[in-house]
């Protein structure tokens, strides 16, 4: 790619985000209510009837399932209260332009490009959450991962294809309104969870509040996987609980979102979203999903497990579910996408997103493996956050330049993209090691003690590459800082 | 008349918690369950639309 092609790329990015390249202004900042009415809505979405059942499957304790989602939720609300919020208040900015001026434009690309694919991979997980309920009255069987069914069957392949196209098709037509309807069906959608929930619970024993305990114990959350599922423990519990969300907390994403609070103390909103969504949903689908194996069912999906609990209802908010929240992920995926095709219009790079969603609904082991999925996209990207958080705030502590790329004018920052690899490298080594079998081989034998006694698993690494990034990225950008030699001007560039 | 539509939606939302806890307390058998969450989901987005606004956040705060 030729410099020209590379600038035309950059002004096409810095067009898109144009429109809120300044700071919010302090007239439209808001207060408590509308960030908890987000983070509510937010985290209530089609995955929560995925993620309850793969903890039912993965064979962990209710001890274990209780204190780790309390721990772990609890460490997601300060990550957002204490690193997202305080930078979304000091910077009144987009993460894209605060990326932007700290790695660098090309790095801000590649981010894009990155989230872009993810995004579609997520939205994906959610139309075939949505299928697995609209299948139902067709009677098409919906696939069984567990089972060995790789690829669905060519009816449910294209219903599939037309749930994500209607999807698609609303994206491109009404992204605000959409957006709107899933504000408005998110109290619904709680209680469908906990009504479900709490209707199968006779079905397994209990019959009083006081049973709770035991029947968790011996019929839901047994403490034995199912099949060939690894066994989880609180560590992993909590451990997940953190990073599905990585990459909006750590990673600062919802510092595009925290611009407009009044202050960074309403960074502990989204604990409505945590223990609402990711703590109570978590525990209502577990417990749906345990029943309805109870009862003798096999291959416990999100429409079969809804429509056992709650009915015609309950199959009627997982497709709500799967919807409203496809919806927005795809129209952010193509606005991302839209970067690299400059002569397309926005309906066809929906659609292009559209296509890559629908194949990754097709594709049963996504939401079979999304706990491991969520937890890579959260480990990717939460370097990026790192950098923010130091650059602001301890930077100016240590005589570092802060925003050096845009001060330096450079085009990407190095201390940037080394220090991200480098973080994202020292967590897949950490958990590769003992879990991909090219790398086990190649090591074996030559580990020294200390470092074959670390037995990680991707979703207790979080805090470790956290470190990692900030010390990687500080000590680069003092080589960095120190060879340039030149004072720079710490004022912003244009101002 | 807001108001009245803001009673109707709550009352869907009543519709759909409380008949399972009178499944798990055995007043109800499953079936009729299933039909008052279906009563409770028509209540709820027949009216809720009409008497819940949600704000952007691009939308200056009143």
């Amino acid at each position: 790619m030729s410099r020209g092609q590379k600038s035309t790329l950059i002004e096409r990015l810095d067009a898109l985000y144009e429109y809120e390249r300044e700071p919010v202004t302090k007239d439209k900042l808001h207060g408590w209510k509308t960030f908890i009415a987000m983070f509510s809505g937010e985290h209530i979405a089609g995955t929560e009837f995925v993620l309850g059942p793969l903890m039912v499957m993965h064979g962990v304790s209710t001890r274990d399932f209780f204190l780790g989602l309390l721990v772990g939720n609890f460490l997601a609300v300060l990550s957002w209260a204490l690193l997202c919020a305080p930078v979304g208040v000091k910077t009144r900015l987009t993460i894209y332009w605060q990326l932007r001026r700290i790695c660098g434009p090309y790095l801000t690309i590649a981010y894009s490009a990155f989230y872009a694919i993810i995004l579609c991979l997520l939205a994906g997980a959610m139309v075939n959450v949505a299928v697995t309920a609209v299948s139902i009255p067709f009677n098409i069987p919906n696939p069984d991962f567990a089972a060995g069914e790789v690829i669905p069957t060519v009816p449910w392949i294209l219903l599939a294809v037309i749930v994500g196209a209607v999807i698609a098709a609303l994206a491109v037509l009404g992204f605000e309104k959409i957006a709107h309807f899933s504000k408005i069906c998110a109290p619904w959608m709680v209680l469908v969870f906990f009504a479900g929930a709490i209707a199968v619970l006779a079905d397994i024993g209990c019959s009083s509040i006081g049973d709770f305990w035991r029947v968790a114990n011996e019929k839901i959350f047994t403490g034995i996987p199912a099949g060939l599922n690894t066994k989880y423990t609180f560590w992993h519990v909590m451990g997940f609980a953190w990073l599905c969300n990585a990459t909006q907390h750590i990673g600062m994403a919802d510092i595009t979102i925290f611009r407009y609070a009044k202050k960074w103390t309403q960074g502990f909103a989204s604990a409505f979203g945590m223990y609402l969504g990711h703590y109570g949903a978590w525990v209502c689908s577990g417990i749906l999903c345990a029943a309805y194996l109870a009862a003798g069912n096999t291959n416990p999906q999100p429409g079969n497990i809804a429509l056992f609990g709650a009915g015609f209802a309950g199959a009627v908010c997982v497709v709500i579910a799967g919807w409203t929240t496809a919806n927005p992920t795809l129209y952010r995926a193509g606005l991302a996408i839209q970067v690299a095709t400059p002569n397309w219009k926005r309906w066809k790079v929906t659609f292009a997103a559209g296509v890559f969603m629908v194949i990754t609904a097709c594709i049963p082991a996504v939401n079979a493996n999304l706990d491991r999925i969520v937890g890579y996209y959260g480990l990717f990207f939460m370097p990026l956050g790192a950098f923010i958080f130091i650059d602001i705030w301890v930077f100016p502590k240590l005589g570092l330049i802060s925003d050096y790329a845009q001060k330096a004018k450079l085009m990407i920052s190095w201390p940037a993209t080394f220090a991200w690899i480098g973080a994202f490298l020292f967590s897949v080594f950490l958990y590769g090691k003992d879990h991909y079998g090219w790398l086990s081989r190649l090591l074996e034998g030559k580990q020294p003690a200390w470092l074959a006694n670390i037995k990680a698993d991707l979703l207790f690494l979080v805090a470790p590459e956290w470190i990692v990034a900030v010390t990687l990225y500080t000590i680069f950008s003092v080589i960095q800082q120190k060879a340039a030699g030149t004072r720079i001007q710490t004022q912003e560039v244009g101002q | 008349m807001k108001r009245i539509l803001k009673i109707i939606s709550y009352l869907g939302l009543v519709l759909t918690i409380v008949p399972s806890l009178l499944v798990f307390k055995a007043v109800f058998d499953t079936k009729v369950h299933y039909n008052l969450m279906i009563v409770g989901m028509v209540l709820w987005f027949a009216t809720a639309p009409f008497c819940m606004r949600s704000k952007s956040l691009d939308e200056k705060e009143q």
